[in-house]
């Protein structure tokens, strides 16, 4: 079970969390201007590396609120995580 | 083609072919689906005699269990699917599903009542490891060059941007095809050739308890408390895990996950409380948005690609290996892989046996 670093609470364990997918994917601004592939690729397609990830997290069962973490998908270890709207570290 | 190499970073049959709970079946929903997969039951029906080895596939019937209302109406709906796309599927009530299945409990005290369950009894298991050696001295024998211990470096693209060569840790192998079946390394794999997937990695557990005598008669599933279950001919009990939630290519999971599913297997079978588990493993599984899987051609020329087997590949082996054989042959797809596409995910033409059973299968 992950220990899940909340920027608002500190550490947690992971049954107190729920997993919002891959971080930094913006919503396109105008839908309509977009090819299908582009958007395709927006709802679809994910980066999905064997090493560092940016992805969100919500504090379900805690604050309730989203933030966003960096992660090492090897080895599962959290480097950081910080509030929404912040600038990632 | 007959000049043909399989190239695997580690050893055959060492990463999820050898890492599976060995569970065939065929019961689908949707027409695509049913039709990929019974045609990769048809080819585990003949597979020993076709490859002269003895694979074990043994047809003790899949039971996936119905607790709620609604599970009954949907594997009710699942069974007449099944049965109009020619797949055997049957309804059992609560009381054959246990004379199916003795060590089955029923009892309607228990939190979440059996009130019915879905048989295909031509589905079942076989032994995995043999699999992995039939086919490999299967392919032996055609003249398949076998080169473990070499892992893909790099895809080379030429300057139209068709596929040139692949890199690997033992060297460089021009090659006008290849064809990427890395399981939950595709997304890693393919950025070696600029294409990005719509795929996530998620680690998969497995579990096996200390072997006993023949208790356990056939594969019992359920979804809603979501364990499976079934006995190996060495007397272990297989029981599969959950995903995690997250991504990752760690190769072990969650011990909560492993534990919610002893949970409900406990609940459904009283019998197995006291058992001890032997062994528990992670296997990285490659997941598409609509849980079906991809069997096409690349966006690049010279590409194939076969990966989004998600959490249930195995059934498929026989099937899946025929028709990628057949859309890298001849450049284009058979016509059961053909709604196997990756531009689903542009076009929506999605297969969306997610939607269609809500659990990972």
């Amino acid at each position: 079970m992950l220990l899940i670093p909340c920027p608002y609470c500190g550490p947690r364990p992971e049954l107190e969390f729920a997993y919002g997918g891959e971080g930094g994917i913006a919503r396109p601004a105008d839908p309509a201007a977009l090819d299908d592939d582009a958007w395709g690729a927006f709802l679809y397609h994910r980066s999905n590396p064997r090493g560092m990830h940016v992805e969100r997290w919500r504090h379900v069962h805690g604050c309730g609120r989203f933030f966003n973490a960096r992660r090492d998908t090897v080895t599962d270890l959290f480097a950081c995580s910080w509030k929404v709207g912040e600038a990632a570290p | 083609m007959s000049r043909v190499a399989v190239l695997e970073k580690g050893w055959i049959g060492g990463g999820n072919t050898g890492r599976n709970t060995t569970i065939i079946r065929s019961n689908y929903l949707f027409e695509e689906s049913s039709r990929l997969y019974d045609h990769a039951v048809k080819k585990w029906e003949a597979l020993s005699q076709t490859l002269n080895y003895n694979v074990m596939f043994s047809q003790r019937g899949v039971l996936m269990l119905a607790h709620t209302v609604h599970d009954v109406q949907v594997f009710q709906r699942h069974v007449h699917a099944n049965r109009l796309n020619g797949v055997d599927n049957e309804w059992l009530s609560a009381e054959e599903a246990k004379e199916f299945c003795p060590p089955l409990r029923i009892s309607a005290g228990m939190r979440y009542p059996v009130l019915g369950a879905a048989l295909q009894r031509r589905a079942g298991t076989a032994r995995h490891d043999a699999v992995a050696w039939g086919y490999a001295r299967a392919a032996d024998a055609l003249g398949v060059d076998i080169i473990q211990n070499c892992a893909v470096t790099g895809i080379v693209r030429d300057a139209a941007g068709a596929v040139e060569a692949v890199e690997t840790t033992k060297g460089k192998i021009r090659t006008p095809k290849v064809g990427v079946v890395a399981a939950g390394n595709t997304s890693v794999v393919m950025q070696m050739a600029g294409v990005r997937m719509p795929l996530e990695s998620y680690p998969l557990q497995a579990l096996v308890s200390e072997p006993i005598k023949p208790v356990f008669p056939c594969v019992v599933m359920s979804n809603t408390i979501h364990a499976y279950i079934s006995q190996s001919d060495k007397g272990e009990l297989v029981i599969g895990a959950g995903t995690d939630a997250y991504i990752s290519y760690s190769q072990r999971g969650a011990l909560h996950v492993s534990t919610h599913t002893l949970e409900a297997i406990c609940e459904l079978f009283p019998d197995f409380r006291r058992m001890r588990m032997l062994r528990n493993w992670g296997g990285i599984v490659d997941v598409t948005p609509d849980r079906s899987p991809i069997i096409a051609k690349a966006p690049v020329k010279g590409l194939y690609v076969n990966c989004g087997w998600g959490t249930g590949g195995f059934k498929a082996t026989p099937g899946s290996g025929h028709l990628f054989a057949w859309t890298m042959a001849k450049d284009e797809p058979h016509p059961i892989n053909a709604p196997f596409t990756i531009e689903r995910f542009r076009d929506g033409h999605l297969i969306d046996e997610a939607a269609a059973a809500a659990v990972a299968h």
